[in-house]
């Protein structure tokens, strides 16, 4: 493994998740931030970098009462969170900056002062939106059919995505759902863009997470234990589903796991935990596969077989990912979240002996991708 | 000739007969068709309609006159898409625009349950391969909306609908749907 640069050392979500009416988007991110500054033991003074998506930084910072000396505003989707980390670590890395904020939050359900939608693109307006597509349930599934003709992916094992996250978020007190479902509950319920039926879709809520990194030499100055950050990728294809390269592989899944990994000096046999951003059943599937945890086409077997359910070999998701813990669109921040909850020891589900976990997230409908390895193991 | 109900609503235009609102092939003379007023449920006109740039003018004044126009790139000699004045996949700007042959075949696509103000639903969105090897986002249409009738790998072909007097969107049926 890498000698770690960078360490995460504040780490939280928002007060609240769920419905939550009474709040702004904008003060989400600052519940957010607040949380995670206690927790690191710091105040918004020690922050001199910051990063955040959806929201402007400009408008974030300002409203948190800094004025950083670094700034990202990379925005390209849920994914975006991860990206920020990698940006973040080079910039500590060059002397840009020392203490890096990086927020999500988003009024996703509630919509209350709510930023302006994401994702339009000339391009996807022209050639898409003619032909009916109103969102992420009319887009994110347009490869699946061609996928499961090409590897023989079953309507049942992508069902059983969800029905294993199920489980998981039956452990864990703040998820949105608990009771245990099954296939045939998956595939009886509504549907919304065949072949996806609504347990197949993300939940829509409201919430927010902060993360507080800065240069792993200072992770021992901070009252939690340090959870360190080994590796991290980034990519982008397109921000056109339809002009995905290969219907059964992300390349920006590949480029930006492979960085992580590579970064981190790790291969597959070194992940104890593993987060895939699941705005959809099928996401989870395609991401094992592209970061070479499954051969082509073996994901849905790999689910089915219980590797990672509750006491399997790769403990998946283990928060009830956005299928049934929280989505409040740009899910990126929570699979973070959760993964340094389970190097901190502290998940709800906790994996016992876990010393690596990798969180991958997607942005758009497969347009982008951020992937980030972390490890509570020091140099 | 069976009518589907999640087209024919849709996209039946003015007086015209919904199979003259679906032609097949090339088609220069155009016949002006305004907003259809035939459905209480669905208005037509609040499908959102692209805003041609200069980049890519071509293609809808291709889709106008019943052509579909694809730019092929004279360096590599393959065609992409969307439209843009160089090859992305070597960067040369000595391209041609070309017509396709208009058929292809039906290589993804979901069917959205979920509705559409300017759309009978449910509705597929599809990814079609052209033959000349391009894919493009369309609907399926002349076909009932269902996994069953909607097979992966079928062959399909383009037909023209009119939306305004300066769009007509690309469709494709199954080949040989409304002979």
């Amino acid at each position: 493994m890498s000698a770690p640069t960078l360490a995460v050392v504040g780490a939280a979500e928002t007060t609240q998740m769920g419905v939550i009416t009474d709040t702004s988007e904008l003060q989400l991110h600052a519940d957010a931030a607040f949380n995670a500054l206690a927790d690191a033991g710091l105040t918004i003074k020690d922050i001199d970098g910051f990063a955040t998506a959806g929201e402007r930084p400009t408008d974030v910072a300002h409203y948190l009462g800094i004025t950083p000396r670094w700034v990202d505003g990379t925005s390209v989707g849920g994914c975006s969170f991860m990206i920020h980390v990698r940006h973040a670590a080079a910039a500590i890395a060059a002397g840009l900056c020392t203490t890096v904020l990086i927020t999500h939050a988003e009024s996703g359900k509630s919509r209350v002062g709510k930023a302006p939608q994401l994702f339009t693109s000339a391009m996807s307006g022209q050639f898409e939106r003619p032909f009916g597509v109103t969102g992420p349930p009319t887009m994110f599934g347009l490869p699946v059919l061609r996928h499961m003709k090409d590897t023989g992916l079953t309507h049942e094992q992508m069902a059983n995505v969800a029905v294993v996250q199920r489980e998981w978020a039956g452990l864990n007190p703040r998820a949105t759902f608990h009771d245990p479902i099954t296939v045939d509950d998956v595939l009886s319920s509504r549907m919304i863009a065949y072949p996806f039926h609504l347990l197949e879709c993300c939940l829509v809520t409201d919430g927010g997470g902060a993360l507080i990194v800065t240069s792993a030499e200072r992770a021992n100055d901070f009252p939690t234990k340090p959870v360190y950050v080994l590796g991290h990728g980034e990519g982008v294809e397109t921000p056109m589903v339809s002009q995905m390269e290969n219907f059964s592989s992300s390349k920006a899944f590949k480029i930006a796991g492979s960085d992580a990994f590579a970064g981190a000096e790790i291969t597959t046999d070194d992940v104890d935990h593993l987060m895939v951003y699941d705005a959809f059943a099928h996401l989870p599937l395609y991401g094992l596969e592209d970061l070479g945890f499954c051969a082509r086409g073996e994901a849905g077997d790999f689910v089915w077989e219980r590797n990672t359910a509750p006491g399997g070999s790769l403990p998946m998701n283990t928060n009830g990912g956005g299928l049934s813990y929280m989505h409040s669109g740009m899910y990126g921040m929570y699979a973070m979240q959760e993964s340094v909850r389970q190097m901190r020891g502290t998940a709800p589900a906790q994996v016992n002996g876990a010393e690596v976990s990798v969180s991958l997230g997607v942005g758009g409908m497969f347009g982008a991708a951020g992937c980030v390895v972390f490890s509570n193991v020091g140099p | 000739m069976t009518k589907p109900a999640s087209t024919i609503n849709a996209t039946a235009c003015g007086s015209l007969s919904w199979h003259h609102a679906w032609t097949t092939g090339n088609r220069m003379d155009r016949p002006a068709c305004k907003a259809s007023t035939m459905t209480p449920t669905v208005d037509r006109t609040k499908r959102p309609m692209p805003r041609p740039t200069p980049e890519t003018q071509h293609f809808w004044s291709g889709t106008r006159n019943g052509q579909l126009l694809i730019q092929r790139c004279n360096a590599c000699g393959d065609p992409y898409f969307p439209p843009r004045p160089f090859c992305p996949a070597c960067s040369s700007h000595d391209v041609t625009v070309e017509q396709m042959s208009g058929r292809g075949t039906l290589y993804s696509y979901l069917i959205n349950h979920t509705g559409h103000p300017g759309i009978a639903g449910p509705y597929s969105i599809a990814v079609v391969e052209l033959d000349e090897g391009i894919r493009m986002m369309s609907n399926i249409v002349n076909c009932e909306q269902t996994p069953e009738k909607l097979v992966i790998d079928m062959p399909v072909e383009v037909v023209f609908e009119a939306f305004t007097d300066s769009i007509t969107l690309p469709f494709f049926q199954p080949i040989g749907a409304a002979s």
